[in-house]
């Protein structure tokens, strides 16, 4: 609890924490100072000069500006007298001289910081009659972002936000005064993952982004809070409908999580829900193997047919489920219980091979949650290139850095995060066990990491720093940490709702709510809700794969999931899939693995139901619908229902809200939510699950499976980025002009040493298999390294083994 | 008397080598200053009275007093000269580049500072020049770099050139120009003394503040404090152009008026005309007429004749000047060298300067004089002197002197304009 002071303010005496800058104390407290160039999560700089107000002290009463103003105590402060009302009256005349008043062709118009202000706080008039500034109409500075420099006010928010808060400083203020601009560098992008929070925090029309640019008027639209689901940080966001079509997410200030910002990824995704290759009706296999669109029934009765001739024949533990992360918790659940129940398997799994043990995932202790990262002294990131993998969370420990926390970061290549790092340690891949042996044993070399890391609180960011490292690592560096001054731990994985999917059961190794499949208890507990439960081992994502492949496994049902892709052996998850007697695909597009089903059902996706998800902290958050979907799209939830009745069951899925009581009474973990909670009350920045200590079933405690190194002379690093070949930027025009051309990269001393010329072309070969890809330099990697980001085209059919083989093409 | 051009006075063709700095006597007070205490340094300058030779005119010892206990700690010399008029610190950098040389080394003693930096107009090549082969004279021999003269005291100076902006000559906009970032100046508080270069402690000194230290540390702080009136003490270079017949840097005693310095040192007006105006201290300053010209040139009487000393330039203007145009000059400097970062200055600056334009081409309205006053009205709110101001540094409201000065001393003239199209 900080220390409390009173000021007054017109008159009111108010009290307010000691420190607090006065414009956000003032708002606080009911008293809004206009301002441009302040916004709550980035520093003061005072520049527009908006915010003025007169403050009373030694010196007399002194106008000054309010955004660089901690209080003090006893301060009197003045926001409406007759010299602030001319001082703000003036500035916005000041800003408006220039600016073009294109008011009605804009934007921003009729959402507009410029707009509002000059109404509340301007002058009522124009007394300028000289020529206004003239600059070329906008200027693309990305492929996302347009620039007018005629209705900039160089309030500098853009350019602090890329600097201060996403560390890519591409814009910048040029020239000076009356010709003061802001610009791109020469020959170099606005190319910043994080280049819409820009134009969502322009307060005037300078900034728009093209996916948006014209398409609405801001009073026409329809807001409607959601949560983003393009990876498992959970971002707070609002989608804006018109005519129910999604035209744009808008990043919500969520204390807990997002503070605000979205990444573009996340942001444009949204042009993918708009894309006419959405699947909008049920296809079915013809005798001439080709899909062909077919009616619900139809389609019903076929998959309902397969799936039951082979559960007849086979056995349910012949058939495997793969998927649910993409989609709501009630999805999820419903399609853990359709697998365990009308099905009657044990393999099913939300994770697609790229993931970690699902106990540690969601039953480490002790868990941590983002907002630890502001009072850690010390944050330690063994993982994933947050920047790449999880943006927004990486936007939060970037923050956590500048304000003082030391930064560890331990990768096989370059991360966003590295010039905000104390430390820096770069392994080679395979080696990681060594380094960590020497990190524990404090090896002299590592002697200055290890003295930072004692120091408590420590946040340990722990996940697979790509797909050929061995999941246990992140497991044992984990056990590792924990042992550190008051550690928290966050385990990291990245796609969408895969811990909601997680704490519904779908995995082999969990049931709903955090509970072990191996506990009895929570079996028997279970089966009293569901009636029955397989008892069988169940196989993950790899394993259901290979038994697909190798016959063990005859059918597949999967929803929301697309394992020749995602899989890190894709080529292996092709084969299992044309292997497979019977394959049932759940979908919003038709992916490379829907394509090799025989049945493809419709699915509703993000925007078009309501729900809830879970994040990487455990948090649940809702998802609501803002929009209908395209044709005859269902919920997952009501098409597993469907197919449940065929086959002569039922999983109770009559409605989300039926689901999502199911869920609260029987997954012990989520016990004590409620809807009316996440959607009006405390719950409105989400809920950080189990709400009691003790609903928490598994107290997972890592521990160092003593894993040996992999050596190898050239080891593969293979890692996602963030415009990859996925269902998002693939089926969203503006995002999927933005996908790196597929490449290997070598540090360059390999590259001198194996005769590689930067651009030349090499076959790269795995045990798995092998693609012929241009080579750049990165002399960021270990030696010794090659690294091939995965999921641009080609990374997917390297597989997950450490050992390269590069032969010189040309 | 004189303390500054003695020694290029009396050898104008060599004063700025090293040879003749030492025949003249110079080093000895650096001798004299390492063998003294620090603060010993400190209270003979607090006792000298001086103050800042940049334009604000505060009190150098009372600034050094500032400084707060962190280290490192830096000595920044503003040798960032750029206001129309002032051209004084040019000849002290170019004429007796050793003299800055020993201020330097002496203060930065004095701070306890082992790295001093002088950052010099980017339009000042030959100065810069002249301090660079002074700099690396002294290091040959050894006043400046590591234990000075055997006192154990290490010091390093950088030269820096500036990139052409006005703005620079702000002292914390001179510390983000230092620093490779833009020249726009900081928010204060912090101030430099607390929070300067690169976050750390910092003075920053005129190069003719520093340059007064040698003989400050031979003479002694009393010494100093007798020369002069009281709270103008010591002597003081001016840089006299406009309509005079003889312009150029003259230092003197202050206490003397405007009327003799013009007289006397000027020479007069040119061709025997009349004066009309003059700016007493730089293009900041409010403008003077004829009635002025018995104020005594001292910081304290200028000010409280409604204008500043500033940085000593004093820009005269016979009867036959068109004070609109002369306005407009000085306006358009302002707005051209605004660093643009806050509103009322980069907005309000050219704003005013395209009201003047309109004006001197005879497109002015009745309504611009009052719309004149209003907008400066919202750079300087109140008119006041010394000005109020709605901007981050005194910029914004250096434009409006002008446009004051105009339309509170000659304001017929300006109104004949608007109604005639033709200045009279």
């Amino acid at each position: 609890m900080s220390e409390r002071v009173t000021i007054t303010v017109d008159g009111i005496p108010l009290e307010v924490d000691a420190g607090e800058l006065l414009i956000k104390a003032a708002e606080d407290n009911g008293t809004y100072i206009p301002r441009f160039c302040w916004h709550p999560r980035m520093k003061p700089v005072g520049m527009c000069r908006m915010c003025l107000v007169e403050v009373e002290g030694p010196r007399g009463i002194l106008l000054t500006t309010s955004c660089n103003m901690p209080v003090s105590d006893g301060m009197v402060v003045h926001t409406e007298s007759e010299t602030v009302k001319k001082a703000q009256e003036g500035i916005l005349e000041f800003l408006l001289i220039n600016h073009p008043l294109d008011c009605p062709v804009c934007d921003r118009g009729g959402e507009c910081p410029l707009q509002d202000q000059t109404l509340s706080h301007g002058p009522g008039e124009s007394r300028f009659v000289e020529e206004k500034r003239h600059f070329e109409k906008p200027i693309p500075i990305s492929d996302l972002v347009l620039l007018d420099r005629e209705r900039c006010i160089l309030c500098a928010r853009c350019t602090r936000f890329s600097d201060e808060v996403s560390g890519d400083p591409l814009i910048e203020f040029q020239s000076r005064g009356n010709n003061t601009q802001v610009l791109t560098f020469p020959d170099e992008p606005f190319a910043s993952y994080f280049s819409g929070n820009t134009v969502q925090i322009c307060p005037v029309g300078a900034l728009t982004s093209k996916p948006y640019r014209f398409r609405a008027r801001p009073w026409d639209l329809e807001k409607t809070e959601s949560t983003c689901p393009h990876c498992s940080v959970g971002c707070s966001i609002e989608v804006h409908t018109s005519q129910n079509e999604v035209i744009r997410y808008q990043g919500v200030d969520n204390d807990d999580v997002n503070w605000g910002w979205l990444c573009d990824k996340g942001r444009y995704s949204f042009e993918s829900v708009n894309s006419a290759e959405r699947l909008d009706t049920p296809l079915i296999r013809n005798a001439s193997g080709q899909l062909e669109p077919a009616s619900w029934p139809d389609a019903m009765e076929a998959a309902a047919t397969g799936l039951a001739s082979i559960v007849e024949a086979h056995g349910g533990n012949s058939v495997a489920g793969i998927g649910g992360a993409r989609g709501s918790n009630e999805s999820a659940y419903a399609f853990g219980k359709f697998m365990r129940t009308i099905i009657g398997t044990n393999h099913l799994d939300a994770q697609l091979g790229d993931g970690l043990d699902p106990h540690f995932l969601v039953g480490s202790t002790p868990r941590g949650v983002i907002n630890d990262l502001d009072t850690a002294k010390t944050i330690v990131l063994w993982g994933p290139d947050l920047k790449e993998e999880l943006p927004v969370l990486y936007l939060r420990v970037r923050h956590a850095a500048q304000q003082g926390a030391k930064l560890i970061v331990i990768h096989p290549r370059r991360t966003g995060l590295d010039d905000r790092a104390t430390f820096k340690v770069v392994y080679k891949p395979g080696e990681g066990p060594a380094l960590l042996n020497k990190l524990v044993e404090g090896d002299p070399g590592l002697a200055e990491v290890r003295a930072a890391i004692n120091e408590g609180p420590v946040v340990g960011l722990v996940g697979r720093t790509g797909l050929t490292e061995d999941p246990r690592l992140a497991e044992a560096v984990a056990a590792f940490l924990r042992e550190l001054p008051k550690a928290t731990l966050m385990p990291l994985a990245r796609r969408s709702n895969v811990y909601g999917a997680l704490d519904m059961g779908v995995s082999p190794r969990l049931l709903p709510g955090r509970v072990s499949s191996a506990s009895e208890s929570g079996k028997a507990a279970l089966r009293e809700h569901w009636g029955s439960l397989p008892d069988d081992f169940g196989r993950d994502t790899i394993g259901i794969i290979d038994g697909l492949a190798d016959g063990h496994l005859k059918g597949l049902v999967m929803m929301g999931s697309d394992p020749v892709r995602d899989v890190p052996s894709g080529n292996r998850a092709a084969e299992a899939l044309s292997r497979a007697e019977f394959v049932v695909a759940i979908d919003t597009f038709l992916n490379d693995s829907a394509a090799a089903a025989d049945v493809v059902f419709p699915a509703l996706g993000f925007t078009e139901q309501e729900g809830t998800v879970t994040n990487l902290e455990g948090r649940v958050q809702k998802v609501t619908q803002a929009a209908p979907g395209p044709g005859q799209a269902r919920p997952d939830w009501s098409i597993l229902e469907d197919l449940a009745h065929r086959m002569g069951g039922s999983i109770g899925a009559t409605s989300v809200n039926v689901l999502f009581k199911e869920i609260v009474t029987v997954a012990p973990a989520y016990r004590g939510l409620t809807w009316v909670d996440l959607e009006f009350g405390e719950g409105r920045d989400g809920l950080v699950m189990p709400l009691e200590e003790g609903d928490q079933p598994i107290q997972y405690v890592a521990v160092d499976p003593g894993l040996a190194p992999t050596k190898a002379p050239l080891a593969l690093h293979s890692a996602r980025t963030l415009y990859d070949d996925g269902v998002h930027t693939r089926f969203g025009p503006s995002l999927e002009r933005l996908v790196g051309a597929p490449m290997a990269y070598l540090h360059p001393d390999d590259a001198a040493r194996l005769g590689i010329p930067d651009g030349g072309e090499v076959d790269v070969e795995t045990v798995q298999g092998s693609a012929r890809v241009q080579v750049g330099f990165d002399p960021s990697l270990a030696p010794g390294t090659v690294f091939v980001p995965f999921n641009q085209g080609i990374g997917q059919n390297l597989g997950s083994a450490v050992e390269v083989k590069l032969e010189v093409v040309s | 008397m004189k303390i500054l051009t003695s020694r290029m006075d009396a050898h104008p063709s060599d004063s700025h080598t090293i040879s003749r700095y030492l025949a003249t006597g110079g080093y000895r007070s650096l001798k004299k200053a390492l063998s003294m205490e620090p603060a010993d340094i400190i209270a003979e300058v607090k006792a000298s009275n001086l103050r800042g030779r940049g334009g604000a005119g505060f009190p150098c010892g009372v600034k050094w007093g500032f400084l707060a206990d962190v280290h490192p700690r830096y000595l920044v010399v503003n040798g960032d000269e750029s206001e129309p008029g002032t051209f004084k610190d040019r000849q002290l950098l170019e004429r007796d580049p050793h003299q800055l040389l020993e201020g330097v080394i002496i203060s930065s003693h004095a701070l306890g500072v082992n790295h001093a930096f002088i950052y010099i107009r980017g339009e000042y090549p030959k100065p810069a020049r002249r301090v660079q082969q002074a700099l690396a004279d002294a290091y040959a021999s050894g006043y400046v770099g590591r234990n000075i003269l055997g006192s154990g005291f290490d010091l390093d100076i950088t030269v820096h050139l500036g990139a052409g902006a006005y703005i620079c000559g702000e002292e914390t906009a001179l510390l983000n120009s230092l620093e490779g970032r833009r020249g726009e100046p900081r928010l204060k508080p912090p101030f430099p003394a607390v929070e300067g270069l690169y976050g750390k402690p910092t003075i920053v000194n005129n190069v003719e503040t520093l340059s007064n230290m040698p003989w400050i540390v031979e003479n002694g702080g009393a010494a100093y404090a007798a020369i002069g009136p009281e709270g103008s003490s010591g002597t003081r270079l001016f840089s006299l152009s406009g309509h005079v017949r003889r312009p150029g840097n003259h230092e003197i005693v202050m206490g003397m008026t405007f009327g003799e310095l013009i007289e006397d040192l000027g020479g007069g007006i040119r061709d025997g005309r009349a004066i009309k105006a003059f700016i007493p201290g730089g293009a900041s300053a409010p403008w003077f007429t004829a009635d002025h010209l018995d104020v005594p040139v001292t910081i304290d009487d200028v000010a409280k004749a409604g204008s500043m000393l500033g940085s000593g330039a004093i820009v005269v203007m016979d009867e036959t000047t068109d004070v609109v145009k002369a306005a407009l000059s000085v306006v358009s400097f302002f707005a051209h060298e605004s660093c643009g970062q806050c509103t009322p200055c980069r907005e309000g600056t050219t704003w005013l300067e395209n009201m003047l334009r309109r004006l001197t081409v005879g497109q002015g309205r009745a309504v611009d004089l009052d719309l004149l006053l209003d907008v400066s009205d919202n750079i300087s709110p109140g008119l006041a002197w010394p000005p109020r101001q709605t901007t981050i540094c005194p910029l914004g409201p250096s434009a409006v002197s002008p446009v004051l000065s105009i339309l509170t001393h000659f304001r017929d003239e300006v109104e004949a304009l608007v109604t005639t199209g033709v200045s009279s």
